[in-house]
């Protein structure tokens, strides 16, 4: 098997505070193959975009990486300087974000936006040479009339274009890995499918891998190879993306896939995971889902479970996994 | 952009009828006769009842208004009480170096206070960022006429550095440079403060914006980061305030150049005042509210230049 692209390795990002040091990403390993897209899903609050901006290591402080590789292409990324970190930044990482709006600057042209971005990897290009690049680069995210459009401003496009905008600009330098931090959630749902759709062609046409991170399981069974699973700083489940939807092995995936309203079953209710994420500082011991879990017992308090082999290529962190056996004891 | 400026241009002249009628009216509650001082401490009621129709003061308020009015549109601005010369004469000389001043004073305050606000909030908290915010909270603090008298005690008196009576000469002359140094520093000195803590202010809150973290997602380097994005954006803001804080500096700038004895508008306008010289005063009343509009405007107008969504609007 070849060497992912990206391989996260003991992943550790902490927040200083009054009550000590406290960790929004804690202890996390993932890897990215080529050409494939990563489904990071979770609640709000459970560390998955302080992982996406800790692999382009852009953690606003008082945060800082605390421990772990991130190999990109066969280098660690925490180990590069800040000159060299830019250097991947842009041209071999790229980022979108939720918020097309305030994600570009407002008093910009959104030609010279992208245009910067090529030219923080290109001294050499001339001008004109550039704003052809990014006038195709508006046409591969299929702006139309980019010529024109290549002088507005953010505040005189949709939403969805200002989203396509972004893609522009992250794609310019031909980036190995497109890091999509909830590109949809802001997006009316006609503009998402819409979205999602060229991210999909994006990436047969560029090769490029995605890590896709978002609270919506609809978008993750759209566009995902592979899942992740996070629950309160950790990835509980891994597996291929049809493995999570046929045979969740997590009771915490269960309970989201219980909470997603489906046209083919006649159900009444949607189930609900019962009480909220813990706040970081305030995690219980042992298990972190063992509060809200239905099948909970004794030995689920005392330690934290391990990310563990249930089924080929599907790894959970749940003492009580296979789940299946769990859910007929509870019944 | 064009019809921006024409709208703006517009708006100033209620502004400035307001200024004119306050300005008017404010000189009528002062409790003095204009016939009385113009006629001098020795003359007969006779001559004072004829100075006061020969000014035309025996008219009802409006009339007189509207005879001012009229004048002013013919840029008649009266004579001075005191010694005759026609008060556009007046304001023709001092607003020279008034403007010589103002232009000496901002010239280094307002890019050193930019420059001292962008550092300090790029590293916020750091002792670099507490120094400088303790120079500006002096700045803010410390009245005019301190600065001003303290830089002669020093500066000019006791170790005989730079002069600090009156104008040198004009400005491409060392006379001329060392003469305006002292007021150009105590004036600019009293703005560098608010200048700093504006930026300050703004660069910390566009530092926090999303699209700097895009910025830095695209692989800029700091200086552009910082330069293009978030002192760019903060500039926004920066300016209004400034402009806001130029109409106090026409304030300071009448203090700066009584203590200074900088013969322009300020010391004119004090003068003017003490006096008794109503038409004086209302003149320089009128140029000093009139550099208030204009700064106000040119702030308008800068702002559709920085922000693109104030040009569409």
């Amino acid at each position: 098997m070849s060497q992912p692209l990206l391989q996260i390795e003991g992943l550790r990002t902490v927040f200083r505070s009054s009550v000590g040091e406290i960790a929004a990403v804690d202890g996390v390993d993932l890897a990215v193959p080529r050409g494939r897209t990563l489904g990071i899903v979770g609640e709000s609050g459970c560390g998955k975009s302080m992982l996406s901006l800790s692999v382009m290591r852009l953690v606003p402080p008082p945060g800082r990486i605390a421990a772990g590789r991130v190999m990109l292409e066969g280098r660690n990324l925490l180990e590069l300087s800040p000159a060299g970190m830019r250097e991947v930044r842009g041209s071999r990482v790229a980022m979108i974000f939720q918020e097309p709006m305030t994600s570009l600057n407002p008093v910009h042209s959104i030609g010279r936006q992208i245009t910067e971005a090529m030219r923080a990897h290109d001294k050499t290009a001339s001008a004109a040479e550039l704003r052809d690049r990014a006038i195709e680069a508006l046409k591969r995210v299929r702006i139309p009339a980019p010529e024109r459009r290549f002088d507005d401003y953010p505040h005189q496009l949709s939403g969805g274009m200002r989203q396509r905008v972004m893609i522009a600009m992250a794609l310019a330098c031909r980036p190995a890995l497109l890091i999509a931090d909830e590109p949809t959630t802001a997006l009316d749902v006609t503009v998402q499918a819409q979205i999602l759709d060229l991210l999909r062609e994006l990436q047969a046409e560029t090769g490029m891998s995605i890590i896709l991170i978002t609270h919506d399981l609809g978008v993750v069974a759209e566009m995902a190879d592979e899942v992740a699973v996070m629950y309160a700083g950790r990835v509980i489940e891994r597996a291929a993306a049809t493995d999570i939807f046929a045979s969740p092995q997590h009771p915490y995936t269960l309970g989201l896939l219980g909470s997603i309203p489906r046209l083919d079953e006649d159900r009444e209710r949607l189930l609900a995971i019962e009480g909220a994420v813990p706040p970081p500082f305030a995690l219980p011991k042992g298990c972190r889902f063992h509060p809200r879990c239905p099948f909970a017992i004794e030995a689920c308090k005392a330690a934290q479970p391990a990310l563990e082999q249930i089924a080929p290529d599907h790894l959970a962190a749940c003492i009580r996994a296979p789940v299946e056996q769990a859910v007929e004891l509870v019944a | 952009m064009l019809r921006h400026a024409a709208e703006r241009l517009l708006m100033a002249v209620p502004v400035m009828f307001g200024v004119l009628l306050v300005g008017f009216l404010l000189m009528q509650v002062v409790p003095t006769d204009p016939a009385i001082v113009r006629a001098g401490p020795t003359a007969s009621a006779e001559v004072i009842e004829a100075i006061r129709r020969d000014l035309g003061l025996d008219q009802p308020l409006y009339v007189q208004f509207g005879l001012y009015i009229w004048r002013l549109a013919q840029g008649d601005l009266g004579v001075s009480i005191i010694n005759n010369v026609p008060v556009s004469q007046e304001l023709a000389n001092t607003i020279g170096p008034t403007l010589e001043l103002m232009a000496a004073s901002l010239i280094w305050s307002i890019p050193l206070g930019i420059l001292m606000g962008t550092v300090a909030a790029y590293w916020r908290g750091s002792l670099l960022d507490r120094v400088v915010m303790a120079i500006s909270v002096a700045g803010v603090s410390v009245p005019v006429f301190f600065l001003g008298l303290v830089l002669i005690w020093f500066v000019g008196f006791k170790w005989q550095l730079l002069p600090f009576t009156g104008r040198g000469g004009p400005l491409w002359t060392l006379e001329g440079l060392r003469a305006i140094a002292l007021p150009a520093i105590t004036l600019g000195g009293v703005f560098v403060g608010p200048v700093a803590r504006m930026t300050r202010t703004a660069v910390l809150d566009v530092l926090g914006a999303e699209h700097v973290r895009t910025a830095r997602a695209k692989g800029l380097t700091e200086r552009a980061v910082v330069l293009h994005h978030a002192l760019r954006n903060a500039l926004i803001p920066v300016v209004t305030l400034i402009g806001l804080q130029i109409g106090f500096l026409l304030g300071g700038a009448v203090v700066t150049e009584t203590v200074f004895s900088w013969p322009g508008i300020g010391r004119l306008a004090v003068g003017a005042i003490t006096s008794s010289d109503l038409p004086m005063a209302q003149g320089t009343i009128i140029v000093l509210s009139l550099g208030f509009i204009i700064v106000n405007l040119v702030v308008d107008l800068l702002y559709g230049v920085l922000d693109p969504r104030v040009r569409a609007a």
